[in-house]
């Protein structure tokens, strides 16, 4: 049952490919309505990112068609790029997601190889934050883990085998601690549960806890970068974004985690069509209001296109590899 | 409580303006329009005019955007009285005793009344929202999965435990409902389940796909199998037979208030408004006095869910706004669009942007009584199209059907799906297999599986969890007083038996 139709779009993406490479040189524009399709459910990150573009192109005339965005979070986000993989060669339906690209092959017998879409460009780098609830008996990460180390300490997370649960692996082996991990469907019922005392602490981006954070009932203990965030507007009244300390200063040596807010189009697109969504993404990227959505939500900005992003992919997919086959969970 | 009033009173101020009274009425028309084509829905309405509010206030966009709402949510018992299709997921319950009633030539009435209950009880639920929002808002956050997984088995409980037929068939139902609701990821461990390498399948089956099957198709072949008289069913279509039914509306106060304390509550709980209109539904059939043929057309049974689904629809607005936690589908929409006008849910909000938030809540009292206007005047024109031969309406249904359930996500898989469904459908009602206690299990199946297991992750495998605090404790142990008093009776009645045969 699922041999044909993997033959088949591999029969159609090459299909696409020759036609592809016939095109003229002539630089290609998107002659209908394009569809922008969301790997990730209504709300989240990935939607927000996906209608900050859409919003972004529309304000700037930056193309000439209607831009149509489709919600397909299903399966964590693996019904979108089936259905962004069933279109091979069409410059008109662009595939937003993060890391998921290629790291859910590793864990799911899905319907795709990283190799089946084009990396168009990551655009911001989210990052993460190890939070904990103020009534917590630990004030720093250091505190953290020596408690984690003495008793059970409950680490909530987004999704199952995902970006926060690979993270919470890396910090396990990293501090030499256990934690026990509880998933939810999203950062923000994370955040939510952090808030009510059920659990201890989670991984949230920036964005997913703020608002938390502001009423005091989320304290961030240290964030998992090399550097520290961009300083921004006090958030409370003594802390800024820049006053977090950094979690390899704490005694815990995870140098850098990040996920990166990407976009994808399906295989067998011709050079022209890649080139001409780089250009508008990289004019959409030097816009204010791009600058001003990556102030809000506290994300590091940085444009990956072309071989760097296929380099950045690469080398994530080896480390991210090693980290789910000491965890038991590559796909056979 | 007083200083809520006052923020009200500035909220008006910022709600009552000739521009957001216009994207009221547009808002409230649109989403009727969404309401009434099942498979459309709420989420896709308001996803499909996100970008309008792009260059918008964040005020007026968000007015506009939960009028839509507001409109979809009636809209959607239309379909569920008129034809068995609900329009909306949390419209099914409507279609048991609303369809009926259509059937008998009361669809003015039935549609009269679902739509005042609704007004009446959308307006309690913002009335809620106005003078306890903090407290709520604390209420909320005593939630862990634990009590989810007690509210979920409430619900169910209180609806399957009332509801009547052949035991055994009630639990096929739900067995098939619950393994439609594995189908695809699961958020706990990760993997995919009883997808059988079909990719399709990975994101699982599309709860609007199973009910436009179930009802849509699987009623059309029922229909078709009786002698094809193409009986028009005679309507009244006179503004009289309205104008007699909300007179005789308040005679059913308790039903309404029974059913809009249940939607507050499920709104808050927050189980969301799908599950509060069954469990609306499951207590009226109970505690209703007088043996009322619930199922046949009575009209507490379209006042109870959509009283339910309504309040619970405006008080989830609630934790949506407070807490940034979407009780529904449409709310998580809705959430994408705070954060892109620059605002950030959360506790905080009402504290920031008091204009947003009042001026939102001052407009849920507007646009509510604007969709309950604009849904009465449709009336004449709804109740019209049963008077149209079945010749001719029935394969126009078929159409709809296959257009909803392609809309859902475009994908003709679905389609096939939708037709699989449909013939299921038709088998099961006529061997008398019992449908609801199958969407009940799909639109708590998945949720509550993952809220156990969370629970069980918390407390390490401990079952005693649930009988911990004093919150679960109380809700397990309704659930279980509940589940046991169908048992209680049937056991009374095989004592009586005894008593009569020695």
């Amino acid at each position: 049952m699922s041999r044909a139709p993997s033959i088949l779009f591999g029969a159609m993406a090459l299909a696409g490919l020759s036609i592809g490479s016939q095109a003229v040189a002539a630089d290609w524009a998107p002659s209908k309505p394009v569809e922008f399709v969301v790997t990730a459910g209504a709300g989240g990150g990935t939607d927000i990112f996906t209608r900050t573009i859409q919003s972004i192109i529309q304000k700037n005339n930056l193309i000439n068609q209607p831009i149509v965005v489709t919600l397909k979070g299903g399966g964590s986000g693996a019904e979108g790029f089936v259905y962004g993989k069933s279109s091979p060669g069409d410059g008109h339906r662009l595939i937003f997601g993060t890391s998921n690209e290629w790291l859910l092959p590793l864990v799911a017998k899905v319907a795709w190889k990283r190799e089946d879409f084009v990396p168009v460009a990551a655009m911001a780098f989210d990052e993460f934050i190890l939070w904990t609830r103020p009534d917590a008996p630990w004030k720093t990460a250091k505190d953290y883990v020596a408690a984690a180390k003495a008793g059970a300490v409950k680490m909530g997370g987004s999704q199952s085998k995902d970006l926060d649960e690979t993270l919470v692996k890396i910090f396990e082996k990293a501090a030499g601690i256990k934690l026990i991990y509880i998933p939810f469907k999203s950062g923000g019922e994370a955040a939510v549960q952090l808030a009510g005392g059920h659990i201890d602490s989670n991984t949230n981006n920036p964005a997913e806890n703020i608002g938390q954070w502001k009423a005091g009932q989320g304290v961030p203990l240290c964030v998992f970068s090399s550097q520290r965030l961009a300083a921004g507007p006090k958030v409370t009244d003594t802390m800024g974004w820049s006053d977090i300390p950094l979690c390899k200063d704490q005694g815990i040596p995870v140098d850098e985690y990040k996920m990166p807010r990407a976009v994808y189009l399906p295989g067998g697109v011709s050079p022209e069509m890649t080139k001409f969504w780089v250009d508008v993404l990289q004019k959409a990227f030097n816009t204010p209001e791009w600058k001003e959505y990556i102030e809000r939500t506290s994300q590091s900005a940085n444009f990956l296109s072309g071989k760097a992003f296929a380099d950045y992919a690469a080398k994530d997919e080896e480390r991210t590899r090693k980290v789910f086959d000491d965890a038991g969970w590559l796909v056979k | 409580m007083i200083e809520n009033f006052a923020n009200l009173f500035t909220g008006f101020g910022v709600a009552l303006t000739p521009y957001h009274i216009a994207l009221m009425f547009a808002g409230v028309a649109f989403g009727l329009v969404v309401g009434v084509l099942p498979g459309l829905g709420a989420p896709n309405g308001v996803s499909l005019l996100l970008p309008l509010t792009f260059a918008m206030d964040p005020v007026a966009a968000i007015i506009l955007l939960t009028s839509i709402y507001w409109g979809a949510l009636i809209g959607g018992s239309i379909t569920s009285i008129l034809f068995n299709i609900p329009g909306e997921p949390s419209s099914v319950a409507t279609t048991f005793d609303g369809y009926p009633m259509a059937r008998q030539g009361k669809a003015t009435e039935a549609l009269t009344l679902a739509f005042l209950s609704a007004g009446f009880a959308a307006l309690v639920g913002v009335l809620l929202v106005t003078t306890l929002a903090k407290s709520v808002t604390q209420f909320a956050l005593l939630f862990s999965p634990i009590e989810y997984f007690a509210v979920f088995m409430l619900a169910f409980a209180s609806f399957v435990a009332f509801g009547g037929g052949s035991p055994f068939k009630t639990i096929v139902s739900i067995g098939l409902g619950l393994s439609f609701a594995t189908v695809g990821m699961d958020t706990i461990s990760g993997s995919v389940r009883l997808t059988f390498d079909v990719p399709d399948l990975i994101k699982g089956i599309s709860f609007l796909v199973v009910v436009i099957g179930f009802y849509g198709i699987g009623e059309l072949l029922e229909t078709m199998q009786e002698p094809l008289a193409a009986k028009p069913v005679a309507t009244r279509l006179d503004w009289s037979a309205m104008m007699r039914t909300a007179r005789e509306w308040p005679r059913y106060w308790l039903t309404l208030i029974r059913g809009t304390l249940v939607g507050c509550w499920m709104g808050i709980a927050p189980g969301g408004p799908t599950a509060a209109s069954f469990m609306s539904y499951g207590i009226a059939k109970r505690f209703t006095r007088g043996n009322k043929p619930f199922g046949k057309g009575v009209p507490e049974g379209v006042i109870a869910p959509e009283t339910a689904d309504h309040s619970a629809g405006t008080s989830a607005m609630l934790p949506m706004l407070a807490l940034g936690l979407p009780s529904s589908a449409t709310a998580a929409v809705l959430l994408g669009g705070l954060m892109i006008w620059g605002l950030t849910p959360g506790p905080m909000l009402f504290k920031e942007r008091p204009d947003f938030v009042w001026g939102l809540i001052a407009s849920m009292y507007l646009s509510n009584v604007a969709a309950v206007i604009l849904a009465l005047a449709s009336v004449p024109l709804f109740a019209r199209v049963m008077s149209v031969p079945f010749t001719i309406i029935g394969p126009m249904i078929g159409v709809v059907c296959i257009i909803s359930a392609w809309t859902v996500s475009g994908s003709s898989f679905d389609l096939l799906l939708l037709f699989i469904f449909g013939i299921l459908g038709f088998f099961m009602k006529t061997l008398n297999y019992p449908i609801a206690p199958m969407i009940l299990a799909m639109v708590l199946g998945d949720r509550s599986e993952d809220a156990f297991r969370q629970s069980m992750l918390l407390s390490q495998g401990s079952l005693t969890v649930f009988f911990e605090r004093p919150l679960s404790a109380t809700l397990s142990v309704l659930t279980i007083i509940f589940l046991a008093m169908p048992l209680v009776s049937l056991l009374r009645q095989a004592f009586k038996r005894n008593a009569a045969s020695t």
